[in-house]
């Protein structure tokens, strides 16, 4: 376990090395030149000089992309251009924010949506069955920023039950987390229903339901478990939608954390704290996944990484 | 991070009995699609759309430019049948002519990743090797950005517009395609009549055009369908951040965000295009998930 773990860490270095290197391309395109735009019109040749000279762009490509790799590997990842702040402190201020608005959307996601595939896989081709899978279906078809619009006017404007943004007391995580958790909720319960029906195709199933066993109880205690191994890897998957979503519900709902950061960022043709930015993001998924894999192993006990 | 290598079949009665009589692969195809009311609500809606956005011109009763400054975010009467925006624009005309913008770059997207995913898979698959290690760790590379970060990446670089944006929404496409087509041509590379083509003489290109590509067709479509859904969400909500399609161009994301400073008093202003955004993509998923069914009933709610 401990090798296959050490192992999947090092695999991470070459996916990220990529990574790195696709987000300072990206930057590399950008049309105009940052150093023009941060001093203007006005310039002289000397200053754009100096600041390029600061910046570190006045190295070509391959030194900058070294460069750039070191320092994040000694936790550097340089100065914001917009506020002159370490690009790290500014991801530090507002990570945790983002962190806990996708990790509660996970969480409801999951809980929901799995209940959701339960019901529906007990009778399947049922009322219910058919009812949750329209309902899934549009989940995942609703456009979230549109949906936290609704909910904003609905739940805040309208009924003034939760507050319009911002963070604070638990009301501030209910909007934004159920509209982050829409889409993720219909993908888990039509993942979960539909693995449910295959493991309840199999043998052992007959063997428990032969034995006199009830329905509820082989779900819960023999199907269930068997049927979380493909969820859970949707579970991976769907973290990088939450992540990536949470640039959308953060914007609408006020809420300072990583996502609001980049956007800010691309409008103010901050490279330095996109590129910080979207290296977290990258950085945090991947590692959940790795999380999500490892977890294979306490889901069933017949899975060894050696 | 696979989706299920479960190879048991959930046992139906209905398709048991389906059969008992041989028909010909595509005719039950088409049967097994047309019996599936959802499967033809997501056709009705899919058709509809793109009849909407060719006759754009003959059906907005409006010019969507068009602003009247006195009518200023008019509430839906007889005259705005969906209200006017901010500007004053006829709303129905804009969702009109916004599925121009919505179907083309999901169009011109999924059609490039198409080509250029499928490819990359299709060599991947058949070379395997380091071929397969070094092309499938690139793609790798691309999925490791969450949803949406790629394409921002992609915008903030290249800057916004309808090319641009096609552009970010393809080359997010372009990894999960190369992964579907890799997995098919694996599986179909060790089947017994390529075995055989190869046997006899078959060259690669003859292996990959004549005896494999027509083999993944099915499942690229299905794919691509369920794709059509996830690229009008992302051009949506590119353009719903200001990144993506700009103004004046009547884009649905775009149509949103606008009313995003009036919803308190004008609800209406973002309301209507959200709803546009939603049967189109339920349209799409519908068919997709149709399609798939009717082409395969083991993969039903798969992928």
């Amino acid at each position: 376990m401990r090798r296959y773990v050490i192992r999947r860490l090092i695999g991470i270095i070459p996916v990220m090395l990529g990574v790195i290197f696709v987000t300072m391309l990206t930057t590399e395109l950008i049309p105009g030149d940052p150093v023009a735009l941060m001093l203007g019109e006005n310039a002289r040749p000397e200053q754009e000089a100096a600041l390029r000279k600061h910046l570190g762009l006045d190295q070509p490509l391959p030194v900058r992309y070294a460069r750039y790799v070191l320092n994040v590997a000694t936790g550097d990842l340089g100065r914001s251009i917009q506020t002159n702040r370490p690009v790290l402190d500014e991801i530090r201020d507002v990570w945790p924010n983002t962190l806990v608005l996708a990790v509660a959307a996970m969480a409801l996601a999951i809980v929901v949506g799995v209940t959701v595939g339960v019901i529906s896989a007990v009778r399947p081709y049922g009322i219910i069955d058919s009812l949750a899978r329209v309902l899934a279906l549009i989940g995942l078809s609703m456009p979230i920023f549109w949906l936290g619009l609704v909910m904003l006017y609905v739940f805040a404007y309208y009924f003034r039950l939760f507050p319009v943004g911002g963070t604070g007391s638990w009301k501030h995580y209910i909007l934004p987390a159920i509209a982050l958790a829409t889409p993720s909720i219909g993908i888990l319960s039509r993942m979960t229903r539909s693995s449910l029906l295959d493991v309840m195709g199999e043998d052992f199933i007959r063997t428990a339901r032969a034995k006199g066993l009830r329905g509820a109880s082989i779900i819960t205690r023999h199907a269930l478990r068997n049927a979380m191994i493909p969820v859970m890897s949707v579970v991976g998957l769907q973290f990088g939608q939450l992540l990536g979503g949470a640039v959308l519900t953060e914007t609408i709902f006020s809420w300072p954390g990583l996502g609001r950061l980049t956007v800010r960022g691309v409008f103010a043709r901050d490279f330095v704290l996109v590129q910080g930015a979207v290296l977290t993001f990258a950085m945090a998924f991947v590692l959940i996944n790795l999380l999500i894999d490892l977890s294979y192993a306490y889901i069933d006990p017949r899975i060894h990484y050696d | 991070m696979h989706i299920s290598t479960r190879e048991s079949i959930t046992t139906e009665p209905r398709e048991i009995g389906l059969a008992a009589k041989p028909r010909s692969p595509a005719g039950d195809v088409a049967r097994r699609f047309v019996r599936n009311r959802l499967a033809l609500a997501g056709l009705f809606i899919v058709v509809m759309l793109t009849i909407t956005a060719i006759a754009a011109p003959v059906i907005a009763p409006k010019d969507p430019a068009a602003s009247t400054l006195g009518d200023t975010r008019a509430r839906p009467s007889r005259e705005y049948l969906l209200g006017a925006d901010e500007l004053g624009r006829d709303i129905l005309s804009r969702i009109i002519y916004g599925s121009r913008v919505a179907l083309l770059v999901a169009v011109l997207a999924v059609g490039a990743a198409t080509l250029v995913g499928g490819g990359i898979g299709l060599i991947a698959g058949f070379a395997g090797g380091w071929i397969d290690e070094v092309l499938m760790r690139l793609m790798d590379i691309l999925l490791a950005f969450p949803y949406l970060l790629l394409a921002i990446a992609i915008v903030s670089a290249l800057g916004s517009g309808v090319e641009k944006t096609t552009i970010a929404v393809a080359i997010w496409a372009v990894p999960n395609f190369a992964r579907v087509v890799r997995g098919q041509v694996l599986t179909l590379k060790e089947r017994d009549y390529v075995l055989a083509a190869r046997a006899l003489g078959a060259r690669t290109p003859r292996l990959l055009l004549v005896h494999i590509t027509p083999n993944i067709i099915a499942p690229i479509i299905v794919f691509g369908s369920l794709y059509m859904a996830n690229a009008i969400l992302l051009e949506a909500a590119l353009s719903f951040l200001g990144l993506g399609v700009q103004p004046p161009q009547a884009s649905w994301g775009l149509m949103v965000a606008s009313g995003r400073d009036f919803l308190r008093v004008d609800p209406h202003v973002t309301t209507f295009p959200g709803i546009a955004i939603m049967i189109t993509v339920l349209g799409f998923n519908l068919l997709g998930d149709g399609l798939r069914d009717a082409m395969d009933p083991r993969l039903r709610n798969r992928f």
